[in-house]
């Protein structure tokens, strides 16, 4: 009747898991009592969770983000503590459940934490910035945040129903083939990524359509703002990349559900072609996250030197051309595999010409900020605390592209550090700078900037006082994932990285303070223009929060810069013109679909994982109805008349034109 | 004149791992460094790891100063720095900011392109003595050490003579591994159903730090085994004094059971066709564990034992 699913699944005999499970259900339970008793559930259904709406869409993939980076951030702290006190030692986690909370680290922090969190951006600014109403497939948008969401909800229910895969962030069979692998781990995670990575595809279909088909009117490809350029090169490479994931998985999968034999030992399986697959969707993955990473960059460093991108141009080509060199350079992830010098030099010299690329971009970057007149504001912070610190990441990347010091690197801490440091340093300051820097046009009101600033300090601290100690013990030969240790000149280098995490953990609260006193101040640091910065792309040209149509009027562009040449001629002719011509808008109905769809997914997943294969046919049956439904619906969109669009819209326009451009800016 | 290329070469060497050492730390002195290798090709490594990072921070450092020095000067509170909000692009500079980085990269590129093939693990060693053949196998989780010309072989030790290069056959019989001893250099694969090779030598007496670097389950923190290197007669005599069982299949059988943290014993009379038996999966592979939630019949055997 229940699979494999007995109450041994509960993990009784281990108190961590138990409590810190219990702990996180009592909360979201608590929370759902709060919000029934509040009264806000109608309100939730109906705004958010059935919302269609790019930007609620977006922010809500951003908190699911955050809540990832704090359940990824508890397993850091859980295993830097570990190997603090694991000298000559067990420490206080056994190796079946280190090895659980490294697997789950890995994983949550890429596909459930940073992804979210950078697409989440990507939903809220493109359309915005591109001055359109919506996405292309508005509740295909709701269906991609939606089946993600359900990924993450599988992997965290593993904490307490089962267990999470004990091979490490990617399943290397043939450690992940049933014979080696027998629990439900690996199925939690197979499940859970192949349920968030369709989510994923569906949100590159639909942003490579919405960048190429639906830009205002006037705004050519070349007068996109750069972090539509960037998120349209992540969306390419999702495309390109995520269906080989898909099939890989798919592959282990049939592995362990049927009885295949594509990576096993026995029968002519082969586990390097799951390692060549695995990264040849891997390495694009780094880069899906860092490009919009990259983007957010060139928009905070432009509008806070009060200067357009320096080579804009040349920006572009760098992108695209990182884009499609991402591909090229999947073998410097075992270059140890012995595959001969020819090989790993083409792919050694593949890997360091993606650093031509970032090279350009930090350049033009530097230059951007030469001649400016540079706020020093939280974003921007975030932003030079890349630039410095990126700079060095990419050097040690570069380094373990040379095959022979690969060879002394690879898999060692040396490589955690290395990829924490652009990971961190390159992504994590990112989607800071980017909430930080958008949070005005989401909520109608900034940031605080002395928590945000300490927020940053204890970062940037932290994360030096964290990562340097492992490039040290990675040279002293220590090698990752390790549960316990007996070599005495390793252990004060991990102490420190211990320490380095106290600092981060100081940072993280102080990130939170922010939020929270930015709340309770949210009166005083209005913003009434919709300007908060003087930003120069389109975003800035509407209200904060945008109303659910963005633009009353679609705006026109002439310009690379299409909201500053708007101020530019404003000031030129004293006053943004008069009021325009209102007409009535359509906007896509809200729909329970994606919701309804993650739903099933979510009963489909947990069946599969525990062999229940009455309830997979009930969640199958289930989601294909929901489909059905959705696509025999009879009216897709409603119709704002004019009247509420003028009204919507001259609100802002007063507040507007009653505040001079750029005097709100700090 | 012929001798001058290497002694340049030894002696940029000799400078760039004392500057390495003195810019890590004093603890590292004494310990097990990939810095600090004891062999030609952990020499060789670690000199294109610090040629690479000589050539990259020559260009690292100054566009970090660059940076800093720019975000200072051009802070919007300074009077003195010149506005210039339409300096949007500049042919000469695209051209400088194109070329810096490429040329970096060509230089590496080379570097690289030489490194990779002359530093490739399956490259004997230029040597005219004849290598120690040694054929390491990989199980859970433990490191077999067959010696075949000795007919001997060793469990989590592995005792080389000095100065002799070694020729390593490395193959597992269950899951992937990483055979790497940071002071010898070079690390190479462990895979089943195929043969790494891998070159060595070791130029000094001592004990060393040996381990897997790549994880392989339950039992990986135990994967570790101690390098010996030992004079050329001392190794001699080890070899003539090993003693123990036979390495045979049912030998094999035990050690294809998972067990940690294994001391390290010896076996007398070694199958020479072994080796080759495992690594063409003539043998079943390693048993694997009986252990996980929701494996099937073995509910909540969480086995944390460890076996002899």
């Amino acid at each position: 009747m229940l699979g494999k699913l007995t109450w041994d699944a509960i993990p009784f005999d281990q108190p961590i898991p138990l409590i810190s499970g219990a702990v996180v259900i009592l909360a979201a339970l608590g929370v759902l009592v709060w919000v029934i008793a509040k009264g806000w559930l109608p309100y939730l259904w109906k705004e958010w969770i059935t919302s269609v709406d790019h930007k609620h869409i977006g922010i809500m993939y951003v908190l699911l983000g955050l809540l990832m980076l704090v359940r990824g951030f508890i397993d850091a702290i859980m295993m830097r503590a570990q190997q603090a006190l694991a000298f000559h030692a067990q420490g206080y986690l056994p190796p079946e459940h280190y090895d659980q909370v490294f697997s789950a680290h890995g994983t949550i922090m890429v596909l459930f934490a940073a992804m979210p969190l950078v697409i989440g951006i990507m939903n809220f600014v493109v359309p915005l910035q591109l001055g359109v109403r919506d996405v292309a497939f508005p509740t295909l948008n709701s269906v991609s945040f939606w089946l993600t969401a359900t990924g993450a909800l599988l992997v965290n229910m593993s904490l307490i129903v089962g267990e999470f895969a004990r091979t490490g962030w990617l399943p290397y069979p043939p450690l992940s083939e049933l014979r080696y692998s027998p629990g439900v781990g690996v199925d939690y995670y197979l499940w859970a990524v192949q349920i968030s990575g369709v989510g994923t595809l569906l949100t590159g279909i639909n942003f490579v359509t919405t960048i190429l088909k639906m830009r205002a009117p006037g705004m050519t490809y070349f007068r996109m703002p750069m972090f539509c350029w960037t998120a349209l090169a992540s969306c390419l490479l999702i495309l390109a990349a995520f269906p080989v994931l898909t099939a890989t998985l798919a592959m282990l999968t049939l592995d362990r559900y049927l009885g295949f034999h594509f990576f096993t030992n026995e029968a002519g399986g082969n586990a390097m072609m799951f390692m060549n697959l695995i990264w040849a969707w891997g390495h694009p993955e780094v880069y899906i996250l860092v490009l919009p990473a990259f983007g957010i960059y060139s928009e905070v460093i432009s509008t806070f030197s009060g200067k357009p991108l320096f080579g804009y141009r040349s920006m572009v080509a760098a992108t695209l051309f990182i884009c499609i060199v991402s591909f090229c350079v999947w073998l410097h992830h075992f270059f140890t595999m012995g595959a001969g010098g020819d090989v790993n030099a083409v792919f050694g010299i593949a890997t360091s010409i993606i650093a031509v690329g970032t090279g350009v971009k930090m350049y033009n970057w530097l230059f951007t900020m030469y001649g400016g007149r540079i706020r020093f504001t939280t974003p921007m912070l975030w932003s030079l605390g890349f630039m410095t610190t990126f700079i060095t990441g990419g050097m040690t990347g570069v380094l373990l592209a040379v095959p022979p010091a690969d060879f002394l690197l690879h898999n060692s801490m040396f490589l955690v550090a290395h990829f924490h440091h652009v990971i961190v340093g390159g992504v994590v300051f990112a989607v800071l700078a980017g909430i930080t820097y958008w949070w005005p046009k989401a909520f109608g009101y900034r940031l605080e900037e002395f928590w945000g600033k300490a927020a940053f300090w204890f970062a940037l601290a932290g994360f030096y006082v964290t990562f340097v100690p492992l490039y040290v013990v990675g040279i002293l030969g220590m090698t990752r994932r390790l549960q316990h240790y007996d070599v005495a000149e390793w252990r004060p280098w991990l102490m420190i990285s211990a320490a380095g995490i106290l600092v981060l953990i100081a940072g993280a609260i102080c990130q939170m303070v922010q939020l929270s006193v930015s709340f309770l101040r949210r009166n005083e640091l209005r913003d009434t223009t919709g300007d908060p910065w003087d930003g120069r792309s389109l975003e800035w040209a509407t209200a904060s929060p945008p109303p659910v149509f963005n633009f009353a009027v679609l705006p026109q562009v002439q310009d690379a810069e299409a909201f500053w040449d708007v101020k530019r001629r404003a000031r030129e002719m004293h006053g943004s013109g008069s009021e325009p011509h209102y007409e009535a808008l359509e906007m896509p109905r809200n729909s329970p679909t994606g919701f309804v769809c993650a739903f099933f997914a979510t009963i489909i997943g947990f069946a599969l994982v525990w062999h229940i294969w009455w309830l997979m046919i009930v969640g199958l049956v289930g989601a294909y109805a929901t489909f059905v439904v959705f696509a025999w619906r009879d009216v897709p969109e409603y119709v704002i008349p004019a009247e509420e669009v003028a009204r919507l819209d001259r609100a802002n326009r007063i507040a507007r034109q009653e505040a001079p451009y750029g005097a709100s800016a700090i | 004149m012929k001798s001058v290329g290497p002694m340049v070469r030894q002696a940029a060497l000799q400078a760039l791992l004392c500057l390495a050492a003195v810019m890590l730390a004093p603890s590292l002195a004494c310990a097990d460094s990939i810095l600090e290798p004891v062999g030609p090709v952990g020499r060789g490594d670690a000199i294109i790891l610090l040629d690479a990072v000589v050539i990259m921070l020559a260009i690292v450092v100054p566009t970090i100063m660059v940076t800093l020095a720019f975000a200072w000067w051009f802070r919007a509170s300074n009077t003195r720095a010149v506005y210039r909000p339409n300096f949007t692009y500049s042919g000469r500079i695209e051209l400088i900011v194109w070329s810096i980085p490429t040329l970096t990269i060509f230089l590496l590129g080379g570097v690289i392109w030489i490194g990779s093939h002359r530093l490739d693990p399956f490259e004997p060693l230029p040597s005219t003595a004849k290598p120690l053949e040694i054929d390491a196998v990989t199980f859970d989780w433990k490191w077999l050490f067959i010696y075949p010309e000795q007919r001997i072989a060793s469990v989590n030790r592995l005792v080389v003579p000095v100065g002799r290069p070694l020729h390593f056959r490395i193959t597992s019989a269950s899951v992937f591994n990483v055979f790497f001893v940071p002071s010898f250099g070079c690390m190479i694969y462990a895979m089943n159903g195929m043969v790494s090779q891998l070159n060595l030598q070791a130029d000094k007496p001592g004990k060393y730090l040996g381990l897997s670097a790549h994880f392989s389950g339950d039992g990986f923190s135990d994967m570790r085994f101690d390098p010996i290197a030992v004079p050329a007669a001392q190794f001699a005599d080890w070899a003539a004094g090993v003693k123990g069982a036979p390495l045979d299949r049912a030998a094999v059988g035990v050690l294809l059971k998972q067990s940690r943290a294994v001391a390290p014993y010896t076996y007398r009379g070694v199958d020479p066709a072994l080796f080759d038996a495992i690594a063409s999966q003539k043998l079943p592979p390693g048993e694997g564990p009986q252990s996980g939630r929701g494996a099937p019949g073995t509910q909540n055997a969480m086995s944390r034992g460890r076996a002899p």
